[in-house]
């Protein structure tokens, strides 16, 4: 007050000046992005804080422990549930990732009769719903008396992540620069040793970009693996689902938070990867 | 230049793309052996798809190739005695500067100890001695250039083929690399084959020039015949300035042929040739002489006012208008300091040249 008293003009009041683009340097953006912010992750943060919760009961703080990651881990159905899932998710990325950067390279390569039918097709399995290629992939193997196990899950993970992988693949090949293998052809090398010397090396961040992605979709998919999945193997979101039906006890929490920390990890490394490759 | 033995020879060759685009049209060009050969032409003319066939990646349709006697019909770029240097350089930024220009030999299966010397000798030639371990996003534009030419020049091609090599300098460094192609081709002795659609380029660095249009080659000759012996209005008109005018034929008389352009009158000018209905003359803005008076003698000569004067530093480029609207180009050297401003618009003056320098154009 005092200094508005010695200020010798009334200066007339604007807003804080904000450029066109950066409304989000403005008060009401910034307490929106707030709320929003706080209803999409308190339930995560909650989630992971009472894992490490002292209670029985997810509801009153009692005290911090891990003991729930120790009886988790020593728990014998959720231990091997995650095995099979971390295997499930092993094999189905090596396969889908392989494919993938394929299907990525030729429909970026190769003009064929048909090209813009089946780019769509390939891509189709990343609009549908889930549930409509759980329940597709659950009739097709019925339809050919396979039974239900890994295998069956493994196989309908390597479908719907090999759109994702040829995505990713095909974006990186966008930026090449095609006179690299010309060079490399007019220099004396073979189809094959400018693949592997040129090529690939362009490509690597983008297969192992892929690949986490595939691994990270793989590891935590629910809808399609419960459609797929037999007796006896049982990936870990399906055992999270069905240790809930019981009681949500902090084992859950722990487990959820390993499988959280598991995806978000790998998904981080794939989208540093990708961007120090653009970089580039 | 041995024997002026043709180490490429392209027959007939013709290349379209789809029923209607003809890239390269009944091309029949001998290149031979050591000297600098340019393609030079506007944007669209073929040029770097007759290059593009020479090197292998484009397959014609009709025509042969023979590269030192060899058809080269069905083998693959990577079997072909030639390298080329594209014209974005494509250095591979994955590689040092010694793997990218040890690239061909490695993949031609020659071992590190052979392969060492021969870099080091391949980048001393292009003065880039000392950068083996540098990664190609450390090097200017230039040096990238320099570390392709290498990578060319190290397989010992028969014949070394350049797109548009200079395109993406700056016109200080392109001045400099001109000169150093041309060193640089003396010295190793290879043909080299440049394709540009920079006049200046291909007459400062060429033995002989293909000037192509639409697929076609108008004229192939020695940079000095192409521009002062054009045989066709194109060629006249793409290679350096020119003053064109249409004329339409009156007669013959000795060795000279009777002329009349319109604004100018009847003028007689020394032809050998046909000469038909269709017929157009050309000056060269530098051949003309410009004064304040009429010029004596039987030059041909004009007189008009100066509608415009353009200054360039070295030169000016003087236009004159004379009453019946026809336009000439006159192009004055500033040779001394006073020398501008001598000449302003609408000043009353008179153009001539001599007839010997008249170039008399009947396509």
């Amino acid at each position: 007050m005092k200094a508005m008293k010695d200020a010798p003009l009334k200066k007339k009041r604007y807003g804080k000046l904000v450029n066109p683009l950066d409304y989000t340097r403005k008060g009401w953006m910034q307490t929106l992005l707030g709320i929003n912010f706080f209803f999409l992750y308190f339930p995560i943060v909650a989630l992971v804080a009472f894992s490490f919760n002292d209670s029985k009961r997810n509801i009153v703080w009692k005290g911090f422990t891990f003991k729930y990651y120790i009886k988790a881990y020593n728990n014998e159905a959720l231990h091997s549930s995650f095995m099979n899932s971390i295997t499930v998710a092993s094999i189905s990325t090596v396969v889908s990732t392989l494919l993938g950067t394929m299907l990525g390279l030729a429909l970026y390569r190769y003009r064929f009769p048909f090209k813009p039918a089946y780019e769509g097709f390939a891509h189709l399995p990343i609009m549908i719903p889930e549930i409509c290629m759980g329940i597709a992939m659950l009739v097709f193997f019925s339809l050919i008396n396979m039974p239900l196990s890994l295998f069956t899950i493994t196989v309908s993970h390597i479908a719907f992540t090999i759109p994702f992988v040829a995505v990713v693949i095909r974006a990186r090949m966008s930026g090449f620069d095609t006179s690299y293998e010309e060079v490399s052809y007019d220099l004396g090398a073979s189809q094959w040793q400018t693949f592997w010397n040129v090529t690939f090396p362009y490509l690597r961040p983008g297969v192992v970009a892929g690949a986490l992605l595939a691994f990270t979709l793989s590891i935590d998919d629910f809808v399609i693996t419960f459609f797929t999945a037999g007796i006896g193997s049982t990936t870990l979101p399906i055992k999270i689902y069905s240790m809930l039906r019981f009681s949500v006890t902090p084992e859950v929490n722990a487990a959820s938070t390993v499988l959280i920390v598991l995806t978000l990890t790998l998904t981080i490394l794939a989208m540093t990867i990708q961007a120090r490759a653009n970089k580039r | 230049m041995n024997d002026n033995r043709a180490i490429i020879s392209i027959n007939n060759l013709t290349k379209t793309f789809g029923d209607v685009v003809v890239a390269v049209d009944n091309v029949t060009i001998d290149i031979i052996e050591g000297e600098f050969f340019a393609l030079l032409g506007p944007s669209g003319c073929g040029k770097t798809t007759l290059l593009r066939m020479l090197a292998g990646f484009e397959n014609p349709n009709e025509g042969r190739i023979l590269i030192d006697g060899q058809d080269m019909v069905g083998i693959q770029p990577n079997r072909r005695p030639v390298n080329m240097v594209f014209q974005s350089y494509a250095v591979f930024p994955h590689m040092t500067v010694a793997e990218n220009v040890g690239y061909g030999l490695k993949v031609d299966g020659v071992n590190m100890a052979e392969a060492r010397p021969r870099i080091t000798e391949a980048l001393s030639l292009v003065q880039l001695d000392g950068y083996e371990d540098r990664m190609p996003d450390q090097l200017s534009g230039g040096q990238r250039q320099r570390v392709a030419l290498a990578r060319a020049l190290i397989k010992k091609p028969k014949v070394l083929l350049l797109d548009e090599p200079l395109s993406a300098l700056d016109a200080k460094l392109r001045e400099q690399m001109q000169l150093e192609l041309v060193r640089l081709q003396q010295s190793v002795g290879i043909t080299f084959v440049i394709v540009t659609h920079d006049q200046d380029e291909a007459l400062s660095m060429a033995d002989r020039i293909a000037v192509m249009e639409d697929g076609r080659v108008r004229q192939l000759a020695p940079p000095s015949e192409l521009y002062e012996f054009p045989n066709c209005r194109f060629v006249a008109d793409f290679i350096g300035k020119t003053n064109l005018f249409k004329a339409t034929t009156r007669g013959t008389e000795g060795s000279n042929v009777i002329l009349e352009i319109k604004g100018l009158g009847e003028v007689a000018i020394p032809f050998k040739g046909q000469a038909e209905n269709d017929i157009s003359i050309a000056i060269r803005p530098e051949k003309v002489r410009l004064s304040g008076t009429e010029p004596s003698g039987d030059a041909i000569k004009i007189s008009g006012k100066v509608i415009q004067v353009a200054y360039y530093g070295d030169e000016s480029h003087i236009l004159l208008e004379n009453p019946t609207g026809v336009v000439i180009t006159a192009n004055v050297p500033n040779d001394s300091r006073e020398a501008q401003g001598r000449i302003v618009e609408g000043d009353d003056m008179w153009i001539s040249w001599s007839a010997a320098d008249t170039l008399v154009l009947t396509e």
